[in-house]
């Protein structure tokens, strides 16, 4: 039997690349560029893929690509496209690709500034959920009782994960969407539905981090999909900040099955685990009642 | 055009005379009348040209750096804490080799606030890799951001064009502006070698080794080497089109002194004055007012101050522990001299305190009265 492709066969993204093996934020680059093609100019901050894009004089990208600094993802790529329409071409994606430490933490401000004027690009934050290019140190996307080399197994993080959707959403920006590398064909939809809207469009990727999740390489994937499957991480778009749209809706997981598969939750007794199962609940339903409101 | 306008306007008419094609900027006094008389021509149609109005003055330059990388001429203008916070970016800016333009108009740092002019603002920026322009009166600061794009795209670094808060960026001045057709004669549309574009996919600032680093910052440094001269060129070629020109700087009746002040910014013009006085009553007082900071003209300083006996330079800035900066630059560019002045470093004007005729008589009268200066930095208009 034939499969289909669902991608385009072109490649944007190369092998020889500087990322760790199994890491989920070069997966979401090159689904992502395939659905944005070569027409695209990336921008991308203090990272983790200030890494993999490669060591001068080598790129692992073939597109353009614009190192920044840290906190300018968003006011970096606002500038971009005003020079290009300056220079009259209007019809260049540009893709600010982001850290969740660069954008929850040191870059909203930009973020939200570019949002606030919707300014014609693409942001996307591949969230690896803490300053994993440092050495895995936390940041407030990091979740509630996770173990990072800043919040050590005695005292793990006391606070839950910054909501940055809901950040995007109180913006009104025209797209909202999160995504994860376990669903490739849903990620590639959203970019391509993304680089047809004028204004700030916003993904969200959940993105696999072995090193830093203290994670099987080979589980990357596995992870991926269950932090989906137990509502950990909800597939969903908002679009101007009003319409949620629920993508997928899992049947019930126990938020265990995602947790025991990583070191960095390894230390969790069965009621800490009670405690994040009934959080997800909680949001999980909310953003139901919004996506049928 | 000759007409009477405020010196922040005059900047905004030499912008918009460069055709800029991306300002992003952030308001603060005493800059505020330059962007809004920028955002009016932009709102008229007299520039074609895309205003982001951005949320930081970080988040000023990032916008400059990421249109001048696809090839635009971007613009900003800040002041004080404004530029302290785009420091990082101007490091950037620099290390990238973008030409772009800034206005920086001069203003003390807080705490305390104060919004009067000192220039320790763009000095403390002096590392940054920008050429630094000082600029004494509208005119100039009109005349000064149409050749620092000038110079700025040849050299491949950023130049900032800085003017003393209040008396000159608020001050009325007979000022011509010149004409459209001329400036575009002068200043051909920006066109540089490389740039974003995924007709030529290229990755820019990725990340270097100790192998390859050391080379691109020498490269820096030849290209700072090589605007000594091209400041003088573009100048020169200026002077021939407009009839007015400055040079890196400019000396003032400094023949056979006794005493030379050295002064920056509109101190220049109050010592101007003070001169002629002494000059009439016999005395040899002569004046050298330093437009370039960076790169520092050590070579033509050192032309201009042969055979003078003393140098008085008035600062208004101080570097703490050791005193006022150009004095300390003047020093080092003549320190390898067999003969060289006595050079006596004089702090005034911090946070907007005026500089009077009185206090730069002091500074002359203090200079010709001492063998040495009694202090590392002398502090004439401090009240005791």
């Amino acid at each position: 039997m034939k499969m289909e492709r669902s991608f385009p066969e072109e490649e944007y993204f190369m092998s020889g690349h500087l990322a760790c093996s199994g890491c989920g934020a070069t997966l979401g680059m090159r689904y992502a560029l395939k659905a944005l093609g070569e027409e695209t100019i990336v921008v991308i901050p203090a990272s983790c893929w200030s890494i993999i894009a490669g060591f001068f004089p080598y790129s692992s990208l073939k597109v353009p690509v614009y190192h920044v600094a840290f906190e300018t993802a968003a006011s970096s790529a606002t500038g971009v496209k005003a020079g290009l329409e300056m220079k009259g071409d209007s019809t260049t994606t540009v893709l600010a690709w982001a850290g969740d430490g660069g954008t929850f933490d040191i870059g909203l401000q930009a973020l939200s500034g570019a949002a606030e004027r919707n300014e014609d690009f693409i942001y996307v934050c591949y969230d690896n959920e803490a300053y994993m290019n440092t050495g895995v140190q936390r940041s407030s996307a990091t979740p509630f009782l996770t173990w990072t080399t800043t919040t050590p197994v005695h005292q793990t993080k006391e606070e839950a994960k910054k909501n940055i959707m809901e950040i995007m959403a109180a913006h009104r920006i025209p797209y909202a969407a999160t995504a994860s590398v376990a669903y490739p064909e849903d990620l590639f939809n959203k970019m391509k539905k993304a680089k047809e809207i004028k204004g700030l469009k916003f993904i969200h990727i959940l993105s696999t981090c072995p090193t830093g999740w203290r994670l099987p390489t080979q589980l990357s994937i596995k992870a991926a999909r269950l932090a989906v499957l137990t509502r950990i991480f909800p597939l969903y778009e908002i679009e101007y900040g009003e319409k949620y749209t629920m993508n997928i809706k899992p049947e019930f997981h126990p938020v265990e099955e995602y947790l025991k598969l990583q070191g960095r939750f390894s230390h969790l007794t069965d009621s800490e685990m009670g405690v994040i199962q009934e959080n997800v609940e909680r949001i999980w339903e909310k953003l139901l009642k919004k996506a049928e409101a | 055009m000759r007409t009477v306008i405020e010196g922040s306007h005059a900047v905004s008419y030499g912008v918009m005379l460069c055709r800029v094609q991306v300002i992003a900027a952030y308001p603060i006094t005493p800059q505020t009348h330059i962007v809004e008389k920028l955002s009016e021509f932009c709102a008229s149609g007299e520039l074609q040209a895309k205003f982001l109005k951005v949320e930081s003055e970080h988040s000023a330059m990032a916008s400059c750096i990421g249109a001048s990388a696809v090839g635009a001429r971007a613009f900003t203008a800040s002041s004080s804490q404004g530029i302290a916070l785009m420091h990082e970016l101007l490091h950037w800016t620099s290390g990238a080799r973008l030409p772009i333009v800034m206005v920086n108009v001069n203003r003390a740092l807080a705490a305390p606030w104060n919004i009067g002019c000192d220039q320790i603002d763009s000095l403390s920026q002096r590392d940054t890799g920008w050429l630094q322009f000082y600029c004494e009166s509208s005119q100039e600061a009109l005349d000064t951001v149409i050749q620092a794009f000038k110079i700025s795209e040849r050299v491949s670094l950023p130049s900032m064009v800085v003017l003393d808060a209040f008396y000159l960026s608020h001050t009325y001045e007979p000022v011509d502006i010149p004409d459209r057709e001329r400036v575009d004669k002068f200043l051909p549309p920006y066109e540089p070698k490389y740039k974003l574009d995924p007709k030529d996919p290229r990755s820019f600032g990725g990340l270097t080794g100790p192998d390859t680093f050391t080379e691109l910052r020498y490269q820096m440094q030849q290209s700072m080497e090589q605007a000594q001269s091209v400041i003088v060129e573009v100048d020169e070629e200026y002077r021939k089109i407009f009839g007015r020109g400055y040079g890196r700087m400019e000396a003032y009746r400094c023949e056979d002194a006794e005493l030379v002040l050295v002064t920056t910014g509109t101190v220049t013009s109050t010592s101007r004055e003070v001169v002629d006085q002494y000059r009439d009553e016999g005395k040899a007082i002569g004046l050298l007012k330093i437009k370039a900071f960076r790169p520092f003209p050590s070579e033509e300083i050192r032309r201009n101050l042969k055979g003078i006996p003393k140098v008085a330079v008035i600062d208004r800035n101080i570097s703490f522990g050791s005193g006022g900066i150009f004095a300390e630059e003047l020093r080092s560019a003549l320190c390898n001299e067999k003969e060289r002045p006595l050079v006596f470093s004089y702090v005034a004007g911090l946070g907007g305190r005026d500089i009077t005729q009185e206090t730069i008589s002091n500074v002359i009268e203090y200079t010709l009265e001492e063998d040495q200066p009694k202090e590392a930095s002398l502090w004439p208009d401090l009240r005791r």
